[in-house]
């Protein structure tokens, strides 16, 4: 089952290579990772995605606590959250922009550069949202994707904050 | 005062309290030694061998329940302390390993003697610290010796690189006055609702048994230890990293448990309906195949790490709380409760446990039974050891037959003199370790209960050992091959040995103490065994090497049958299944 946890780091040198480091030393995967300093930028907060059974995530999420820079960690998965990825597409030379346009309208899409030879779109959506949409623009050619990960935050009043 | 980056180490050390640093000087730590040179308070010990510097601090630490500090140079200096400080990680030692690094402008030039200490070292320390200024270095030591000695200990790395100790750049002495990181809160107090479940259900059961461990000792638990059992009076087992922790002499004590435990132990804890897990983590050596463990108990595990509870076993009632003050709340929970333990049914639970030990317990009395053989067997070699330390001895043992065999017949009264690497099971251990320890107490008996394999790994410390007169006793289980790889090869393999002879090349072992400038003696014989140790044990200002030839063909029983068994199938002798 797909989990994405949400985690608060010490803003120090290898920081980050602890946390990735133990998902492989324990033999967990990463389907995706983001992280970036937040508020007064002395830690970052990371968004991982993993896959894995109750019991392993939470073994996981128990070992990520253990990390002497970890200062929180949440899954979640567990309750209502927002969850969204950025995704830049870069097309080949389209032939029609307008069916384009409406296919990524509902993802916040943005027509960044279109020119002759190539077709840059942005888009924001779920993991999955953003899985379909590329699908759907698999009859044209797809030169180039880059995706930032999921990101996530919890529904409402629930929050992982300092 | 101003001082340079080494003064200022040694000086947040000395802070901390620190007596002995074992180490190995080399380029990147010379600004380090040459402030060492310059003070008086903290004594250097010079090995022969990173590895022994790293093993002799943790004997240090596992005795005396202080951090073992160690300095090694970079590079290979680095990467030979590493299976030090994986051994130290596994059984949550608290070591502080100081490592010299090429100068800050080298880093990732792939320069001489250059390693990624911080790289190499991550997967097997609680935390590490690369230092990049000067003036960090008296916080970083504060903040190191917190976190190695706190909540589950374990050791950690500080990496200097060279320029940070120059002479000429001096700074300012801060220190912190007290260590708080936001990000490190170790649990100490047990919540109080899971403390009155834990009562609960231990009141409740009828066939309970207390399973200590290592962090019974790690939390200085004996004493609550043995109060909780003179209420409960309920059968007691202790694993390997805890033996010491519950006085082996008491009548609820029934020995070892797991791999190689007593067959008491081991059907006592498939057969409970209630186990109260006290600072062990259910490891792969003591459950046999989890699916199959306990199948009617009841689980209550206290640790003071949340991740090593339900991580291989589900715990019915999860205690995240240090040792002693868990038990200390127990205690008076279980005091003040309205429920009484079926004194009927406990009693009833003990006799069987007595039963099982009458009816397969280990013999303790091997050496004093007549025998048609002139060979040693093993045990007999700890039994004797036992009688001529008068069981007062710290006993530090390497891995295999003869650790097994320490472990089963050497019964620790008191928590902290045995010392072994029980969780990566490191050969070469034993040695330095006892360095650590007679360093720690110099008027204890120390004895290292080593086997030829494992005492070559390390034997270079013979060295050490003169340098600065530690006379510890090494009594070496002489099997001429690697006894637990052999006993393997003979119960799976057909008695294939691949490469656990040594045809004829084993070295004399005698000839070799005496080389080192020690005194050695060889016992082949039964009857010469005794005598031979009650000498050895009287010579008390040199280290001795005594070297027992044993019966080879001799293999550790009990133990649990591999793969897929459970705790209650037990190989009893060759071929012989409980």
């Amino acid at each position: 089952m797909k989990r994405v946890l949400a985690m608060l780091v010490e803003n120090k040198p290898g920081a980050l290579a602890r946390v990735v480091g133990l998902f492989h030393q324990r033999g967990y995967n990463i389907e995706s990772l983001n992280v970036a300093p937040v508020d007064d930028g002395s830690y970052s907060r990371l968004t991982v995605s993993t896959r894995g059974t109750e019991s392993a995530v939470e073994q996981i999420m128990k070992q990520i606590n253990k990390l002497i820079d970890i200062i929180k960690v949440a899954d979640l998965t567990e309750g209502e959250h927002h969850e969204l990825e950025l995704a830049l597409i870069k097309l080949g030379k389209i032939k029609d922009l307008k069916s384009i346009k409406k296919k990524i309208k509902p993802l916040n899409g943005k027509v960044i550069k279109n020119d002759s030879s190539s077709c840059v779109l942005s888009v924001t959506g779920t993991s999955i949202d953003i899985n379909n949409l590329i699908k759907s623009l698999k009859r044209n050619k797809i030169i180039e994707t880059v995706r930032s990960g999921s990101i996530g935050l919890h529904e409402s009043n629930k929050t992982l904050t300092i | 005062m101003k001082l340079s980056g080494g003064d200022m180490l040694l000086r947040a050390l000395r802070e901390e309290g620190v007596k002995f640093i074992f180490g190995y000087p080399g380029g990147a730590a010379l600004h380090i030694y040459d402030a060492i040179f310059r003070q008086k308070k903290i004594e250097h010990i010079l090995v022969r061998h990173e590895q022994g510097a790293t093993h002799a601090a943790d004997g240090y630490a596992r005795a005396t329940g202080k951090p073992g500090v160690v300095f090694v140079t970079s590079g290979p200096g680095a990467t030979n302390a590493i299976t030090g400080l994986a051994t130290a990680f596994m059984d949550s030692i608290p070591l502080v390993v100081i490592s010299g690094q090429v100068a800050s402008h080298l880093i990732g030039t792939d320069s001489f003697q250059e390693t990624d200490m911080m790289g190499v070292s991550r997967p097997i320390v609680k935390h590490s610290y690369l230092v990049q200024k000067t003036e960090d270095i008296p916080a970083i030591i504060s903040e190191a010796f917190h976190v190695a000695t706190t909540g589950r200990p374990g050791p950690v790395v500080i990496d200097i690189p060279k320029d940070i100790t120059a002479p000429e750049n001096k700074f300012e002495y801060k220190k912190p006055v007290k260590v708080n990181l936001r990000s490190y809160q170790p649990k100490i107090h047990p919540h109080p609702g899971q403390i009155k479940k834990a009562a609960k259900a231990i009141l409740s059961s009828e066939r309970p048994v207390i399973y200590a461990g290592g962090g019974a000792i790690i939390s200085n638990a004996s004493k609550q230890l043995k109060a909780l059992n003179k209420i409960l009076n309920i059968p007691v087992t202790n694993t390997l990293m805890g033996l010491g922790s519950y006085p082996a002499k008491d009548k609820h004590f029934m020995g070892m448990l797991g791999m190689h435990g007593t067959y008491q132990a081991n059907m006592a804890m498939h057969k409970a309906d209630l186990i109260l897990a006290i600072g062990a983590r259910f490891d792969d050596r003591i459950t046999n195949t989890p699916s199959k463990f306990a199948p009617d108990a009841r689980i209550i595990h206290i640790d003071v790490d949340p991740a090593s509870i339900s991580k291989i076993i589900n715990a019915d009632i999860p205690i995240v709380g240090q040792v002693k003050e868990s038990l200390d709340a127990l205690i008076k929970e279980i005091k003040r409760s309205k429920i009484k333990i079926d004194s009927e049914a406990i009693g009833k639970w003990n006799k069987q446990i007595t039963e099982w030990t009458q009816l397969h317990g280990l013999d303790h009395e091997m050496y004093l039974k007549k025998s048609k053989s002139k060979m040693i067997k093993p045990q007999e070699v700890v039994q004797q050891i036992y009688q001529a330390t008068k069981g007062d001895a710290y006993v530090t043992s390497d891995v295999g037959q003869h650790q097994m065999f320490a472990a089963q017949y050497y019964h620790f009264n008191k928590p902290r003199r045995w010392i072994n690497s029980g969780g990566l099971g490191t050969m070469g251990f034993g040695l330095p370790a006892a360095m650590g320890v007679k360093l720690a107490f110099p008027k204890k008996e120390v004895v290292c209960i080593t086997g030829e394999g494992s005492i070559q790994m390390c034997i270079q410390e013979l060295s050490t050992c003169l340098q600065y007169g530690l006379p510890v006793k090494i009594i070496n289980i002489n099997n001429q091959a690697l006894g637990m790889v052999r006993q393997w090869q003979d119960m799976q393999y057909s008695g294939r040995y691949a490469a656990s002879t040594y045809e004829e090349s084993l070295p004399d072992f005698v000839k070799l103490a005496e080389a080192y400038g020690h005194k050695g003696f060889k016992v082949t014989q039964r009857n010469k065994l005794g005598p031979t140790l009650e000498k050895v044990f009287r010579m008390k200002d040199k280290l001795v090497f005594v070297d027992v030839y044993v019966d080879q063909s001799e293999h550790v029983y009990p133990m649990l049958v591999a793969p897929n068994g459970s705790m209650e199938d037990m190989w009893l002798s060759k071929g012989k299944k409980a």
